[in-house]
Order: C-alpha cells, then structure tokens, then sequence
C-alpha cells in the first residue's frame, strides 16, 4: 500500500509536488492563524479576569470563523482619492512574504519545503520585505493617520533589523552556518549545548526586536489605535482588512518558530544526553521523549504564548524610547558579545572548541 | 527552450520593463517602487547564475533598507513634478553623454565576452556561494574589504556632522533621563490624619 503509493507519488510531476507540500504547509498554518486569534482574545480576557469571546460554538470555539465570514461578506471600499492598483496590492504586499518565508523553516531533521544553503539569509531578506505592505497601504490610502503609521512603521522596522540581524551573526558565528538544519543540528547533545545559554544577551535582543519587527504591543506604534486611530489600515475594510491581520499572526507564529530554531534546539529534545539511551527506545514514550517535532512545537507555542503575554503585561512604548532602545541599547548589545563571542572562538572556550 | 532560459527571458523583461517606467512615471512614488521591483527581479536573476549571496544582499540591503528610507523620504516631500520635468530637452545632451559613457565603461570592464545567453556551468564545488565569498573576503582581499569599510564609516561620520544641528532653546527630551525615574523621584506619601467633620 505506502510502496504503491510512494511510486504514484514519484511518478507525479516535480511541479505537482511542490504545490502538493506548500499546500500541506500552509494549510496548518492558516489554521493556527485563525485559532491565534481566539487564543489572544481567551487569553488576554483571562489575563484580565473577562471571559472572551464565548457565545459562538462550545467556549467560544467557533468564533474565528465567524470573524471570516463576517469578513468575507463585507464590502471592500476604496477611498475615491486613493491610489487603486497600489491599495489593492498592499494586502498582498505584507502577507506573500510573510508565506514565503516558511518555505526554509525545518520542521524534523530534513522535514523542509526548501533546504537551502542561505536559509537564515532569506528569512532575513524576506521579513524586511514585508514593511512594504505597510508602507504602501500608508501611501495608498491617502490618509495622514494611514502615512503617519507607515512612516513610523518603516523607520521602526529598520532600524531593529539592524539588531536583528547582529544576533543572528551570532548564531551564524556559533553554528558555522546559514542553513537552519545544520544551525539546530550543531546544537545537538542536551540542552546546555543549545545557543541561548552561550548567546543570552543575543537571545533578549532577537526576540525584543522580533516583536518589533511584528509592530506588536508593546513596540505597536504603527497602528497606534489611541493616536492614530489604527495607522496604516485605517482606510481598509472587509477581506483586505484581514490579509493585513493575518500577514501580522503569520509573521508571530514564524518569529517564533524561528526563536525555537536558533537558540532553543528546534525540534531537539531537552531530554538528550540526561536520560540513558535506552529510554529513547520505549514503544510510545520513547518517540515523545526523543527528538522531533512535537518538541519544536512545543517552544514555538510558548514564544507564541509569550507574544500575548507582552501584549497583555506592558504599556506602549513612546516613538523617541523605541529608537533608543533599538539604537543605543541592543545595538550596543549585540556587538558587544558578538566581540565576545569572538574572543572565546579565538580562545577555544565553550561549543565553539572544535 | 529550457525552463531556466524561460525564467531568464521572464525576469529580464519584468528587470527591463521596470527600468524604462522608473524614469518614466510621473509620480516619484511609483518611480520608487518600479526601482524596487527592479532590484527584487535583478536578484532573482543574480540567484539564477548560483550568486544566491549577492542575490539575497541585493533584496536584504537595497530592497529592505535603503529603498524603505528613499520611499520614506519621497512620500513626506512634496515634490512638483511639472518643475522636476521642465528642462528635460535642455539636459538631454548631457544625459545621453553621461548615460553613454557609463555604457561604455561597463562594457570594457564586463567585457564583450560574457553577454552570452546560455546560463554558465554550476561551480565545480559543493561549498556555498556564501562560504566561498566569505573566505575570499576575510583572506585574500581583506584590505580592500577593511577599507570599503573604513571609507563607509568616514562617510557616516561626515553626514552626520553635516547634517547635525544643535537648536538652543528647543525643549528637548532625553529618554535615557527619563527610564531612569524612580518612584520616589516624582511622588511623595503625605500621612495625615483624618479630618475631624
């Protein structure tokens, strides 16, 4: 049965099964997009003792899609000064790249749509690509809250790809490679090898600026709701409206599978090099307690869990404390322990001895 | 014909046709954005002769930073563009000169050879584009590399010094001074007893 089902498989064309993969990808992720969204109300309304949605569906359960159809149903307008084309292609704008970026994310050792040799690279290339979507949606909609975000947005998103990318030269440094299976593969035999304990200050910056990246709470000046009403998106309705807000949760759910993956062992399991071997053999706790999937599902959940944590706990930051934080206090920060970094490289100190 | 040699023909028509309208449109955010669109399609053709380095730091740096400032800065200006356009027959002669020198340069440096059409063999290593440019950066050539730098950072310094004005009077704000602030800086606990009614 598999046998003949791996020939019909093989016999398909190359494009077929391309396709086949990227929709067995993307569509898991569309649901956990869907679903992240009831999560953050849920969670945020237990976070400060309300309830949440819970009228549609048992708890609540159906609520994401109700949204959609709401939101399919409702009318698309455009703003009669607006540039057409350009409004219209900012949605698709900030939501393709957000979707092309997993095409380098390794779920298991192997399990990847694209191994290429410069993954983290593109991933990098990728999510600076997105701030277009906002800042044409600025442009576009011919409003000054909608440009005041966007122009907000950009300098934002700029200025902490800066930091960024500094922490994953660090990474870079430590793994001795772009390609994000050979990056998790060298932090293989237990958790102390994983590279948030020998690049702390690294991790805080990159998930600090991930969060920035995403114009999330607490860095969310971009939309602003209490000064600008809601910044780039306020002239849009309807389904062009909820592109811009998945572009948003994909790019949550992919910074935080992306933490995972560089600095917490991506699908490793914590377990490795504590327990005897044996027990990795065991019929069904052996598979949960090995390395895979499930594992980089796990850590990717709590970052995602984190993001609404953040959201719920801090207050917005104001326009002048984020630059600073991003050009005088991680910037510094990173190159500071990249210099460290190279020190104990040059020293043989830590994973870096061989 | 291959497929490579279709997506060659593809991207160089989208790389051709977004130049011609960059210097074309009216509007300077649309020639903004074409330019972008050149650059992206620039890179995917960089990437489709195994240059995936250079391809990726052409979106990374071009796409992804300096053309955010560039639109950045188009949008908040108000630029007349029946001014921009006026002397455009005047300043024709001393365009084509420029543009065609700069033609010629290119081709004796690039050289007559290498405009051919069929994709060059794949590199005769597995090791990376990244990893080969690297070594020969951090080895070979690393003076030249150390001064690239050197002369970007005397560029900063010198437009930051330029551009750097110290207005007094301004009500400035430092937020370094502000994170600072203690609880104990700003309020203070009066105990008092209650008053009698």
């Amino acid at each position: 049965m598999t046998e003949s089902l791996m020939t019909f498989w093989n016999e398909l064309p190359v494009l077929i099964q391309i396709l086949v993969k990227i929709v067995a990808l993307l569509l898991p992720l569309m649901g956990t997009v869907a679903y992240y969204t009831l999560a953050e109300r849920k969670i945020i309304g237990y976070m400060q003792v309300r309830l949440g949605p819970n009228r549609v569906g048992p708890r609540g359960a159906l609520q994401p899609i109700a949204d959609a159809l709401k939101l399919v149903f409702k009318e698309i307008i455009i703003p009669s000064n607006a540039s057409r084309l350009l409004f219209l292609s900012a949605p698709v704008l900030a939501f393709a790249p957000a979707l092309a970026a997993w095409a380098v994310v390794p779920f298991d050792d192997g399990m990847v749509l694209a191994d290429i040799n410069a993954g983290l690279l593109y991933i990098l290339a990728l999510t600076s690509l997105g701030v277009y979507g906002v800042i044409i949606a600025g442009w576009a909609s011919n409003s000054k809250y909608a440009l005041l975000g966007a122009m907000r947005s950009a300098a934002q998103i700029v200025s902490y790809e800066i930091a960024m990318g500094f922490a994953l030269v660090g990474v870079l440094m430590a793994s001795g490679s772009l390609n994000l299976g050979e990056i998790v593969n060298a932090q293989g035999g237990g958790f102390w090898n994983w590279f948030i304990v020998w690049l702390f200050p690294l991790f805080l910056v990159y998930v600090i600026s991930g969060v920035a990246e995403t114009n999330r709470s607490p860095f969310d000046v971009v939309e602003g709701e209490s000064e600008i009403v809601a910044g780039f998106h306020v002239e849009y309705s309807g389904m062009a409206f909820a592109v811009f807000f998945l572009a948003e949760y994909a790019n949550m759910i992919l910074i935080s599978a992306l933490t995972a993956l560089l600095f917490l062992g991506g699908w490793l399991s914590p377990l490795q090099g504590i327990l005897p071997d044996a027990a990795f053999s065991l019929p069904v706790i052996g598979w949960l307690l090995d390395s895979g999937i499930h594992w980089l599902l796990i850590k990717t959940a709590f970052f995602m869990f984190a993001f609404l944590w953040y959201r719920a706990t801090f207050p917005r930051y104001r326009y002048d404390q984020i630059m600073r934080l991003g050009w005088k206090v991680l910037i510094p920060v990173t190159i500071v322990w990249i210099f460290v970094e190279g020190v104990l490289v040059a020293l043989k100190i830590g994973p870096w001895s061989a | 014909m291959s497929f490579q040699l279709a997506m060659f023909y593809i991207f160089s028509a989208i790389l051709v046709g977004a130049a011609a309208a960059m210097i074309t449109v009216r509007n300077p955010v649309h020639a903004a954005l074409c330019l972008v669109l050149a650059f992206f399609t620039s890179a995917a053709l960089w990437i489709m002769m195994e240059a995936e380095f250079l391809g990726i730091v052409l979106v990374l740096v071009y796409v992804g930073a300096v053309m955010v400032l560039f639109l950045f800065v188009v949008m908040m200006l108000d630029v007349n563009i029946a001014r921009l356009r006026e002397g455009f027959i005047r300043f024709l002669p001393v365009g084509a000169l420029v543009a065609a020198a700069m033609a010629v340069v290119m081709i004796m440096v690039v050289g007559a050879r290498h405009f051919r059409i069929e994709p060059p063999a794949p590199a005769a290593t597995d090791v990376g584009n990244t990893e080969m440019l690297g070594r020969l950066i951090y080895t070979e050539y690393v003076y030249p590399f150390e001064l690239a730098a050197v002369i970007l950072l005397v560029a900063i310094v010198a437009a930051i010094t330029l551009t750097l004005r110290r207005r007094p009077g301004t009500r400035h704000i430092d937020p370094a001074e502000q994170v600072k602030v203690k609880r104990e800086d700003r309020i203070r606990i009066v105990k008092m007893e209650a008053e009698k009614k």
